[in-house]
């Protein structure tokens, strides 16, 4: 039997099971929620009223036994960017939706009664719905012990906390993984989205499911293919051995290296206390407390980039303990005691905001004389009372860092978009830079990590201070990206993907021996391509405009050291982007 | 002979056994690599990912000048 598409109304409560139609067959996804956001959205539609959508869709590959397959997309109207958005997530939920046969869940309307909040469990051809009052006001943590407690511990489990339920631009939706801790699709206000749908938790269930779903049409090719490719993940130096020995926070100190870690809202590049919250000294911390240096956000995951943090005593502090966090809450706020960090980060997780856009709204909170510069103690207060509560300064940080700065007329305000720019200084990463403002997401190191060719000699390199070659490495690395993003991969496997010749092959023959296709390298190039027009095209709808993708203004004007770089590029320059 | 005053970083792996910043007296003229074959990053098992002097990306065959600080990274990534 066939995938299907899931499609749940909330205006009556009620679902429907439909046929895939043949357009988004060969799609997966990011590919698939930015395909079908764009057919069925007004891209002038409020996106918190009721003709968005929320649309679900777990990759090409999630569900197979293919390394690092198991990304979950999630696609609406952001209202943070008043664009198009697709956040991806590991956890639990893209395998078991695809083991369902769900090619992808559209959740649509507003509910007639918005009193209560509504948990929905989808099952093998089945939906329920059901006013869940014991739920309101809960933060995820409690949402998840209801939820494994009421059903099992396979049950995948989707849910929002306080402040998605008040539409803080700031929540995100977030998911459980294989160790029964969270993950987030994070930016771009989706929890804020799911809150105004009035859903407080989604659950998805296999213990019944449709076995062929997990059909490959050519097994033996998919295993060969599969093979190849798990073994160039392994043999990555970065991969392999820096990311799993030291997490994604390895970055800290080659970033202030580089003079590029955006430090003090912004202001420089480099942080006097790096060594104190580096890569290398969480390792070192996690070595002697105990904890784990290798925790994977999805079943298959081979690399194993994130951990499990302890304090001072071996307590649990808390897990996926992220570079782009701690860099937020580190240099960019100025908490030098990474201990402070780890606990900010549990109590993130449990409110279920977005660790970059609330890190650089606190840093620009200081600059707003909110709280002091590094003040850890009151940033945590701020958080879990007023955010959590949405006292009057709670929704104000709630509202994201573009907001803030118009609240307290502030210039260095460093977002694209209306989202927060990410911890890689576009003044000394000039690539990055360039995907920032391109990106139909708003300000995303995901969409197009050109870090990876300007810092990290991957993919070769192109010098980061310089313009030469950085819209044709900015262009390239997001059609990749967007090509990557619906297959359900990490997107890790750009590492091993941009120096390894055996790895992209590879990962093509595995989509090729699942469906029982020919792709050919340049499709998949084809599809990247079309999926950012798309998304393109309904921003523009939407009223973005070629000065959207823009970089905040100061930049130009305002050089960064130590490098003494200002943001150089004309604006023709940066329109020479779309030129594909 | 004529010598120079240099700081070296070190990251990642290769701190192991060796050290996090060093200052040290080298002899004028030599490289980068010289360096590399000295600490024995040349033979680590995890090769040169990164090479930075003053925050810029250089080549092994860098001639250090008085007062640079040499940054030695094997191959690391995130995001």
């Amino acid at each position: 039997m066939a995938d299907k598409i899931y499609r749940i109304n909330m205006n009556d409560l009620s679902f429907t099971i439909e046929d895939v139609p043949s357009e988004w067959m060969g799609l997966g996804g990011r590919g698939l929620t930015s395909t079908i956001v764009a057919k069925e959205v007004d891209p002038q539609c409020h996106p918190l009223g009721p003709n968005n959508k929320l649309v679900f869709a777990p990759g090409l590959l999630s569900g197979t036994s293919a390394a690092n397959s198991g990304r979950n997309s999630c696609g609406a109207k952001s209202p943070l960017t008043g664009g198009i958005k697709e956040s991806n997530v590991g956890g639990t939920t893209a395998g078991i939706m695809a083991k369902l046969g769900i090619k992808a869940l559209i959740i649509e309307g507003l509910p007639q009664d918005d009193s209560t909040f509504y948990h929905l469990h989808v099952s093998f051809e089945k939906v329920e719905i059901q006013q869940v009052p014991e739920l309101v006001g809960k933060n995820n943590f409690e949402v998840l012990d209801h939820m494994l407690a009421k059903y099992n511990k396979k049950v995948a489990v989707m849910s929002i906390g306080r402040p998605a339920e008040q539409k803080m631009l700031i929540s995100n939706i977030s998911v459980k993984d294989p160790k029964g801790k969270l993950r987030s699709h994070g930016r771009g206000g989706l929890g804020a989205v799911m809150g105004s749908k009035k859903i407080k938790c989604i659950t998805v269930d296999a213990e019944k499911f449709n076995e062929a779903s997990a059909n490959i049409v050519d097994p033996e090719k998919f295993k060969e293919a599969n093979k190849v490719f798990t073994k160039a993940l392994q043999e990555n130096p970065i991969s392999g051995e820096g990311l799993p020995a030291f997490g994604t926070n390895v970055l800290v100190n080659i970033l202030n290296e580089a003079g590029a870690l955006p430090t003090r809202n912004f202001r420089s590049g480099q942080y006097d206390f790096a060594e104190n919250i580096c890569g290398e000294t969480m390792a070192e911390n996690i070595k002697a407390r105990g904890g784990s240096t290798t925790h994977g956000c999805h079943a298959g995951c081979v690399i194993q980039c994130s951990q499990t943090y302890n304090d001072k005593d071996g307590n649990y502090l808390t897990s996926g303990f992220e570079y782009e966090m701690i860099w937020a809450f580190g240099a960019n706020f100025g908490i030098r005691d990474l201990d402070l960090i780890a606990k900010i980060d549990a109590l993130m997780d449990d409110l279920g905001v977005d660790a970059i856009e609330t890190g650089v709204t606190m840093g620009l909170a200081a600059d707003a004389g909110i709280l002091a510069y590094g003040d850890g103690a009151k940033a945590y207060e701020i958080l879990a009372n007023d955010v959590s509560n949405g006292t009057p300064l709670g929704r104000i940080i709630g509202s994201g860092c573009a907001n803030l700065g118009k609240l307290y007329g502030l210039v260095r305000v460093p977002v694209v978009k209306g989202q927060s720019i990410p911890a890689y200084e576009p003044r000394a990463v000039k690539g990055q830079g360039v995907a920032y403002a391109t990106s139909p997401m708003g300000a995303d190191h995901t969409a197009g990590y050109a870090v990876a060719t300007n810092i990290l000699n991957s993919g070769g390199f192109v010098d980061p201070l310089k313009k030469e070659g950085q819209v044709a490495l900015a262009r390239n690395l997001q059609i990749a990206t967007a090509a990557v993003d619906s297959t359900g991969m990490c997107i890790f496997v750009a590492f091993p993907a941009l120096d390894d010749p055996k790895c992209l092959p590879a990962l093509i023959d595995m989509i090729n021996a699942r469906f029982g296709i020919s792709l050919s390298g340049d499709d998949v190039l084809n599809l990247g391509a079309n999926i950012l027009k798309t998304e393109r095209a309904f921003n523009i709808k939407a009223g973005l405009t070629s000065a959207s993708d823009r970089l905040p203004e100061f930049m130009n004007y305002e050089p960064l050291p130590p490098h003494n770089l200002v943001w150089d590029f004309t604006n023709e320059e940066i329109d020479e982007f779309w030129n594909f | 002979m004529q010598e120079i005053h240099i700081t070296i970083k070190l990251f990642a792996q290769y701190r192991e056994e060796r050290f996090k910043v060093e200052q040290r007296k080298i002899k004028k003229g030599t490289s980068a690599k010289d360096i590399m074959d000295v600490l024995g990053i040349s033979e680590h098992k995890l090769p040169l990912g990164v090479l930075m002097v003053n925050s810029k990306h250089e080549k092994e065959d860098y001639i250090l000048q008085e007062g640079d600080t040499l940054a030695l990274f094997p191959k690391v990534g995130g995001g």
